[in-house]
């Protein structure tokens, strides 16, 4: 509080801050409750327990789910490859790591659909070895969102395990502990809540995603038709209720999750505040 | 029992020196595991953009970015991008300035309330712009009443770009600027420095580059955005439709070399975008 006597410009900023939030951020937000306070409980129910709508709502989920998952355990070992061993071409794999976030998510759909479509070059090869077909299944909705999972993974678990204590390893080894031991109850249990936070991110992100899927997805609906989808065909045929009522309810979860996870890191910091 | 100590001192040294490695196969089967994937999941799709692209030579290639609907699509990517971060850079410098410097009530809702676009699935950053200025929306009757055109039109595309690209470089700013403290700013203050002086030459040389990441992430956003943009835009071709939204429609339409030469220019920016990244973290933490 002392030092707001000294500097300047805190009436000016705040105000901007709190204008250009409000126009940008808020009031275009507000319209989904408003919009969606106009409808009745009966109607708005009507709308989320449609048989469409239920299935849109078990295929986002699972996939995500499966896809986060994957996405965990590829994502832990990369992240635990790139801190603890040295091989040529780190530097370079760990930059590669956050293409996804960089890529547009069109030109992803679009890559991975042309690379695991029936007469692509992996989904030719998946076809005749496997007789697995990848794209336009729910599989292939998985495949894409383990790509875009995949950096909130390594980029969370990474930090974690770069500042882990290394003398805790020491410890449990000087008192006997096999290096299986030390793994998987010093190192491991220390390095879960991020692992958790990734997933979970990645999670959430999968539930919404929209530009990778479509592609590769088939997009039939109770098989591979996103929730994402299904508010823009419901728009297009101008059924704005209905849209807004599946997207407030996907807006709800995504605001459950984004509290699940800030309630991990507050674990997560506990956890390593304690030891 | 002197000699007993040193032998069991022997023994755990062995035992600790083995417990802290992992043994040889485990580590190039992970390293392998990892390789593997990375080259699989993000080597492979990178390099089959420039197969496709140029599957048909060099000819095909320019004669597809050369039509006139490819070339209105990156005029309006980068129209776009050149509205839309620097708006959201001024209010990221604004928002970092008033949360860092000063205490307030409510400053960690603030503080989430800027992340949440973060949170919301870009189709629904699309919908609310529609919901508002679309035919049935708050505002459509007016707006069409005049004239103006928001929704299937350029201006839309602007304001779920804004929504979308919201936090970028506020999010940069803020934990670098706690971090720093703002003593140096008062020492500048209490020589005699004005307000905008102190923000010039103290401020602005020690964020600019979280600053410049933050652009950085914030324009590759801006100019890649498809399921919010592909909500508001209409996909009017040479009029609404961006670079991402040209890839899908061209997709669509089997044309193969107009998709992803389209889509070969929107990979070398995100390459270009992880390069300099790469070089910022470099930069920022030699600061």
């Amino acid at each position: 509080m002392t030092q707001s006597n000294i500097m300047p410009g805190f009436r000016p900023a705040l105000a901007y801050t709190l204008f250009y939030l409000g126009l940008v951020v808020l009031i275009p937000l507000s319209t989904l409750v408003f919009k969606s306070l106009q409808l009745g409980w009966g109607e708005y129910l009507d709308i989320i327990t449609n048989n469409r709508v239920v299935s849109s709502f078990r295929v986002s989920f699972g996939t995500s789910l499966i896809a986060a998952l994957v996405a965990g355990v590829f994502g832990f070992v990369i992240a635990w490859v790139l801190v603890r061993y040295p091989f040529p071409g780190k530097r370079f794999l760990d930059a590669l790591i956050d293409l996804p976030f960089a890529l547009p998510t069109a030109v992803a759909g679009v890559i991975l659909a042309t690379i695991f479509q029936p007469s692509g070059m992996l989904g030719k090869w998946l076809m005749s070895s496997l007789g697995v077909q990848v794209a336009y299944k729910p599989l292939g909705i998985v495949v894409a969102l383990i790509f875009i999972g995949i950096p909130f993974v390594v980029r969370t678990v990474e930090p974690v395990l770069q500042e882990f204590d290394t003398t805790m390893e020491e410890a449990a080894s000087s008192l006997g502990a096999t290096r299986l031991q030390v793994f998987a109850q010093v190192i491991f249990p220390n390095i879960f809540p991020a692992l958790l936070t990734g997933v979970s991110l990645a999670f959430a992100r999968g539930v919404g995603e929209y530009g990778s899927v479509i592609f590769i997805a088939g997009n039939l609906p109770y098989v591979s038709e996103i929730v994402p989808l299904l508010i823009i065909t419901k728009l297009e045929q101008y059924q704005y209720a209905g849209a807004t009522a599946i997207a407030l309810t996907m807006l709800l979860v995504s605001f459950l999750l984004l509290l699940f996870v800030n309630l991990l890191q507050l674990w997560a910091r506990r956890r390593s505040g304690q030891i | 029992m002197h000699a007993n100590v040193h032998v069991i001192s022997d023994a755990t040294g062995q035992a600790h020196f083995k417990a802290l490695h992992d043994p040889f196969w485990v580590r190039w089967s992970l390293v392998g595991v990892a390789v593997g994937f990375i080259v699989l999941f993000l080597c492979v799709p990178l390099g089959l953009v420039l197969y496709q692209a140029f599957s048909k030579g060099w000819q095909a290639y320019w004669t597809a970015l050369a039509q006139p609907d490819a070339i209105a699509a990156m005029q309006l990517t980068l129209v776009v991008a050149l509205i839309t971060v620097p708006l959201n850079t001024v209010f990221g410098i604004a928002a970092a300035w008033a949360i860092t410097r000063f205490e307030f009530w409510g400053k960690s809702l603030l503080t989430t309330l800027i992340d949440l676009p973060f949170s919301v699935s870009p189709v629904i950053s699309g919908l609310i712009f529609v919901l508002m200025f679309g035919a049935q929306g708050w505002f459509g009757h007016w707006f069409s009443a005049h004239d103006l055109k928001i929704i299937f039109a350029v201006p839309g595309i602007v304001l779920a770009t804004l929504f979308i690209t919201f936090p970028f470089v506020a999010r940069e700013l803020i934990p670098l600027m706690q971090e720093m403290g703002s003593e140096e700013e008062e020492a500048a203050l209490s020589l005699g420095a004005s307000g905008w002086q102190t923000f010039f030459k103290v401020t602005l040389p020690n964020i600019k580059w979280a600053l410049l990441y933050g652009v950085l992430l914030c324009n590759a956003r801006a100019m890649g955005e498809f399921g919010a943009v592909s909500v508001v835009s209409g996909h009017i071709r040479g009029v609404t439709n961006t670079l991402p939204l040209h890839v899908e429609v061209s997709y669509n339409d089997y044309d193969v070399i107009g998709a992803f030469s389209s889509a070969s220019i929107l990979a070398s920016l995100a390459i270009v975008t992880l390069v300099l990244k790469s070089f910022l973290e470099w930069k920022q933490a030699r600061t």
